[in-house]
């Protein structure tokens, strides 16, 4: 697990108990399992960054997130948008999870005529809140949606979510200082702070330095957790949800590829190529991790 | 249909039309980018304060912004600069608005020679090849306040991205209101009938009809189409002109790459009608500093030079 020194950690009223935990957990497992063979029936594609934002899609939607399935553009919705569109596997298999089309649709991934391309596309696939795919623009989007939501009155909140990597574009920090100038108090960001992006470690090519401090400077209020840990997903966003008048960045520490062992702790993760022999192996050895830590 | 007589600058008729369809359509907002006070959108400001953002000068996050406030259901005007509206904003046009299907209306204001004293860093000749390359923009260059005034409402009308290529000052009252001005469909704004020439935008439509002027003198009757459409343009009358004229020429305040003298040869050559063709354009060159007249006769805009050439086709 990523390490527990960032764990931001508040007393919650109703906070989830160990059997929603456990409930929550299981359908991470299940997310897991669905995003590796969504993968596998293509063969090749983002594992990394899916792997790396599984508690987080999964809490987002099973748990805090007012959503319609049935009703993907039902305009009191919260909305995400997923900056790091490449992470869209991960987001299908959530969304196919709650009902917003078939299941038998993740086996399509990628392929000719399919609604599930590698990158998280509006108009292609029912749930998708805004297309990405060039980073950086999921942010400004995101900053838009927010700002339109408080005009028309809406109580709804934006969720976006963008990468450690693409924190590197120079897009994103003009959006953050927009939202921090515009007080919308109803985004809230996530950054995937698993230290990884295509090429190598970020901090061989450009470092983040202090994420926190940044967007602070920005007007936003940020915040640190364990990004693997449902407790500390559901206190940070209680306590951004209690700031009204900023947008709050929550800075999830992570590991890319979480959950498929054989990109855990390598360089080249953020794309993999993975048959189905692979697939089945790497399923049946997340399991019995998972089964030994119950 | 407002009556644009009166109006004595491009950006007052511009903004009268939007903020007359604010006034209609609660969900149009406006996003400029620190140049309010050159568009003039500081009168939609005052107007519809709760519909106005000046997001700064960060062009690129802008356009992104309104591709994100249009799928809550507003309808965005941004602006800029032309330069930046097209090249600042271009993956954010692309992927955010274009590819997104996601209805945003763009101005991008002094376009080519029109810039002239912010010199050849605000001299736009490359936007119309570049927003041709998005799929589903509208792209136009009205050349007088009625049309400017009627374009841009169609325009909000189609439902669909568009990009503006608008001259702020000064201004050109050459329709009336009986004059049939459509989206995608050329004025004749003279008839002729032994060469066409085409022209794009406010100054050189008026320097073609100079020219026709002048060649009339000589005994060459020239028309004049005003192709204010250039995206989608009027094949029909191009391809009437190429049969019954025989000569054309193309006039566009840009480059000749991926310009409108490309698109119209490129259109013609597949028709089949035989023609002779020449061009105005910058051709492969950097736009630079200085007064209209200067850069009108250093690029070779002038009613002279399309005079010259026209005599050169006969």
């Amino acid at each position: 697990m990523a390490s527990a020194g960032f764990v931001y950690r508040v007393n919650k009223e109703n906070a989830m108990n160990q059997d929603e935990i456990r409930k929550l957990r299981e359908i991470a497992l299940d997310v897991r399992i669905k995003t590796i063979n969504e993968i596998a029936s293509f063969g090749q594609g983002h594992i990394g960054g899916s792997m790396s934002v599984v508690e987080l899609l999964v809490y987002l939607y099973f748990h805090e997130m007012r959503i319609r399935p049935q009703e993907p553009e039902w305009i009191e919705r919260d909305r995400l948008v997923l900056s790091k569109g490449h992470s869209g596997p991960a987001l299908y298999a959530v969304l196919a999870s709650k009902g917003y089309f078939e299941e038998s649709w993740l086996s399509t991934l990628n392929k000719g005529g399919t609604r599930l391309p590698s990158h998280a596309d509006m108009t292609k696939t029912p749930g998708i809140d805004f297309t990405a795919g060039s980073l950086g623009q999921g942010f400004s989007a995101a900053v838009g949606i927010a700002l339109a939501q408080r005009m028309r009155k809406l109580d709804s909140y934006t969720y976006v979510v963008v990468g450690d990597g693409e924190s590197q574009e120079g897009e994103v920090w003009e959006a953050a200082e927009a939202a921090g100038a515009w007080k919308l108090g109803n985004l809230i960001g996530f950054t995937d702070l698993n230290g990884q992006q295509l090429d190598d470690y970020t901090d061989n090519i450009i470092p983040m330095h202090d994420l926190k401090k940044r967007y602070e400077t920005y007007g936003w209020e940020a915040l640190e957790i364990d990004g693997h840990d449902f407790s500390a997903i559901e206190a940070a966003i209680a306590k951004a949800k209690s700031i009204k008048d900023k947008p709050v960045m929550i800075i999830m520490h992570t590991i890319k590829s979480y959950g498929y062992i054989p990109g855990e702790d390598i360089r080249a993760n953020h794309s993999m190529q993975i048959d189905k022999s692979k697939a089945e192996e790497a399923i049946a050895a997340l399991i019995k991790r998972e089964e030994a830590r119950k | 249909m407002r009556d644009t007589s009166a109006f004595q600058n491009f950006k007052d008729v511009i903004m009268a039309a939007i903020m007359d369809l604010a006034e209609e359509d609660g969900n149009v907002v406006f996003l400029d980018a620190d140049l309010a006070s050159c568009i003039g959108s500081t009168a939609f400001q005052e107007r519809f304060p709760d519909r106005f953002r000046n997001v700064g000068i960060a062009e690129a996050n802008m356009a992104a912004v309104a591709g994100g406030m249009a799928s809550v259901g507003y309808v965005p005007f941004i602006h800029s600069f032309g330069c930046f509206a097209s090249r600042r904003m271009y993956d954010q046009l692309f992927i955010s608005v274009g590819y997104a299907h996601r209805c945003v209306h763009v101005i991008g204001s002094d376009p080519g020679i029109i810039a002239q004293y912010n010199g050849g860093t605000h001299m736009p000749f490359e936007d119309i090849a570049l927003m041709r390359q998005i799929p589903g923009f509208t792209i136009y260059e009205p050349s007088d306040a009625m049309s400017m005034y009627s374009l841009i409402v169609q325009a909000y009308k189609l439902g669909k991205p568009s990009y503006l290529r608008a001259p702020r000052k000064g201004i050109i009252h050459r329709y009336g209101a009986d004059e049939e001005i459509m989206l995608g469909k050329a004025i004749t704004a003279r008839e002729g009938s032994d060469i066409t020439i085409i022209a794009t935008g406010a100054y050189l439509v008026d320097q073609a009809l100079k020219a026709a002027e002048a060649l009339s003198d000589k005994g060459c009757s020239a028309r004049v189409l005003d192709l204010h459409t250039i995206m989608p343009f009027d094949t029909e009358a191009i391809e009437k002109a190429a049969r019954e004229t025989g000569r054309i020429i193309v006039c566009e305040n840009g480059r000749y790459a991926g310009g409108v003298g490309e698109m119209v040869s490129c259109h013609l050559l597949q028709s089949g009608i035989p023609v002779r063709a020449g061009f105005i354009n910058v051709g492969d060159r950097f736009g630079e500093v200085g007064s209209l007249e200067y850069l009108a006769s250093a690029f070779g805009f002038t009613a002279g030079d399309i005079e010259k050439k026209a005599l050169s086709l006969l």
